[in-house]
């Protein structure tokens, strides 16, 4: 494990000093990597957080941190490469396991306080293999651009994540009949008592379908502090935004809630697609809710080398809302012409679901490959991409150019 | 001589922890050892950059800024007006100067 996370490591840095060198910026020994995200104003420090190797720093103060695309030649993500992502700057440095609650209050006839032995061995123990996304991963590669986190592709990963079913906590806890929403808070507060804290809502019907978690477990390890030890939510299909980390409060209300993250941000456009026309505006939005189907190559990065003639394996992953991933195609002449590549093992539908292709370059040059995705409902990806003016939800063809020598 | 005390002591500590914890906290990360990476960076240099470092970095280091893509006046001007009126930063009535500096130091005119 530590050899291949090291492996990865220096391979992936092969490709960053290059990156680096095209900037012109020489590297003195010892010194702090760097990598450079393919859009303007995208150089980036590689900084070491608790719990995690270096990954791509976007803030320190709250953590923001980008998995190198590097890392998901594997299927799952290790926890240690995982991506970070916090809205407000005071984020729990520790937090005391044995003392910790989960409170469930509001209108349920039995408000509890769970602690987490409580959790782990009064409640079915349940797994889910899911992809988290951020909404705003790869808000740096919208044309127009558009301000926020300039992100990359890296602000995703896949874990299995272990832990207990809201529904059943819901459950024990007795939801009245009036009940709408359950909004839910971690132990992360804002810097200043007056800014608007980052709680989430879900509705009581999704909150019930047995499929969202509670979890305490990724990949068979109790969670990084930095993705939410000891609780977060675990929203398969939904983006990240739903995924509360440091999990504590559970709050059943018969109104929707209107905090700033569900009345104001994280809302997309209500036009289909959740796009509009680039560079426009609209005041009828939605909130956000479930990925749209994206595939990615890995198994190649930008700027890669093959040679002609001789059969070289591609690969890499795809994903959607849970619809499940039935097709991948690959084009190596810029979408012209496709060819299907062979699906992976199925780890579940909300997983990153793997797919190859042996793959015999002929024309020596520059050479363009995309990478499309269909899942059960039909849905694919977009040749162009689409845009909205909060740089949410991007899913285009992806494009990686190799010289085929 | 002192360290190998100390050492013994986390040792037995932690034995005495395990052996009295139940399975659900032993699991508990050793936070104590976690190492935070020191924020660093300063805003550009340009008039009222002291603006910036001491309005903004209350609440978030400086690359929220530094990152942001090269964007035109009204961008800036929006996300003053969104820190103040949205996340209720304690900003000034008038921020014309600040948006002026975030527009020429990480803007486009």
């Amino acid at each position: 494990m530590i050899q291949n996370s090291r492996t990865s490591r220096r391979q992936f840095l092969s490709q960053a000093s290059a990156a680096v060198a095209g900037l012109g910026l020489g590297r003195a020994a010892g010194a702090e990597e760097r990598v450079t995200l393919p859009f303007a104003n995208g150089e980036r420090r590689m900084v070491q957080f608790p719990q995690k190797r270096p990954l791509i720093l976007l803030t320190t103060r709250p953590p923001q941190l980008e998995t190198p695309m590097e890392v998901f030649k594997e299927v799952i993500t290790p926890n240690d490469a995982f991506f970070v992502r916090y809205h407000m700057a005071n984020i729990p440095r520790s937090v005391d396991a044995a003392a910790f609650r989960l409170e469930i209050k509001g209108l349920v006839d039995k408000p509890l306080q769970l602690s987490l032995k409580e959790l782990k061995t009064q409640f079915d123990q349940v797994e889910v293999v899911a992809v988290n996304q951020c909404s705003g991963n790869s808000r740096g590669f919208f044309q127009p651009r558009v301000g926020g986190g300039q992100l990359g592709n890296g602000a995703m990963g896949n874990a299995r994540w272990r832990g207990v079913r809201l529904k059943d906590v819901l459950t024990k806890a007795g939801v009245q009949a009036v009940a709408k929403q359950v909004v839910c808070n971690g132990l992360d507060t804002p810097t200043l008592p007056q800014t608007p804290d980052f709680i989430k809502a879900l509705e009581m019907d999704h909150a019930l379908d047995g499929e969202i978690l509670i979890a305490h477990e990724m990949n068979g390890e109790p969670l990084p502090l930095l993705n939410g030890f000891p609780l977060r939510l675990v929203v398969p299909g939904y983006y990240g935004t739903y995924w509360v980390k440091h999990l504590n409060e559970l709050d059943v209300v018969k109104d929707a809630f209107a905090g700033f993250f569900m009345a104001t941000g994280y809302r997309i456009p209500a036009a289909p697609g959740g796009c509009l026309e680039p560079g426009t505006t609209t005041t009828n939005t939605v909130p956000i809710t479930r990925f749209k189907i994206r595939s990615f190559l890995t198994s190649h990065l930008d700027g890669a080398q093959v040679q002609a003639g001789v059969v070289t394996q591609l690969s890499g992953i795809a994903f959607d809302q849970g619809a499940g991933i039935t097709e991948v195609v690959v084009s190596d002449d810029g979408g012209r012409t496709w060819q299907e590549a062979e699906l992976g093992k199925d780890l579940g539908r909300y997983s990153f679901r793997p797919w190859s292709l042996a793959w015999k370059p002929q024309k020596k040059g520059l050479c363009e490959l995309k990478v499309r995705a269909v899942n059960r409902l039909g849905e694919s990806q977009a040749m162009e991409p689409l845009w909205n003016p909060q740089g949410y939800m991007r899913n285009v063809v992806e494009t990686t150019h190799v010289t085929i020598a | 001589m002192k360290k190998i005390f100390l050492s013994l002591c986390v040792i037995c500590a932690s034995a005495a922890c395990l052996s009295a914890a139940d399975k659900a906290t032993a699991d508990t990360p050793d936070f104590s050892s976690f190492v935070w990476p020191v924020e660093s960076g300063s805003y550009k240099p340009g008039a009222g950059a002291e603006l910036a470092q001491s309005l903004c970095i209350t609440c978030h280091s400086t690359e929220y800024v530094s990152t942001q893509p090269p964007l035109p006046r009204k961008f800036w001007e929006a996300t003053v007006k969104k820190m103040k009126d949205k996340y209720a930063a304690p900003l000034p009535e008038d921020n014309a100067a600040l948006i002026d500096y975030l527009t020429s130091a990480y803007g486009v005119k």
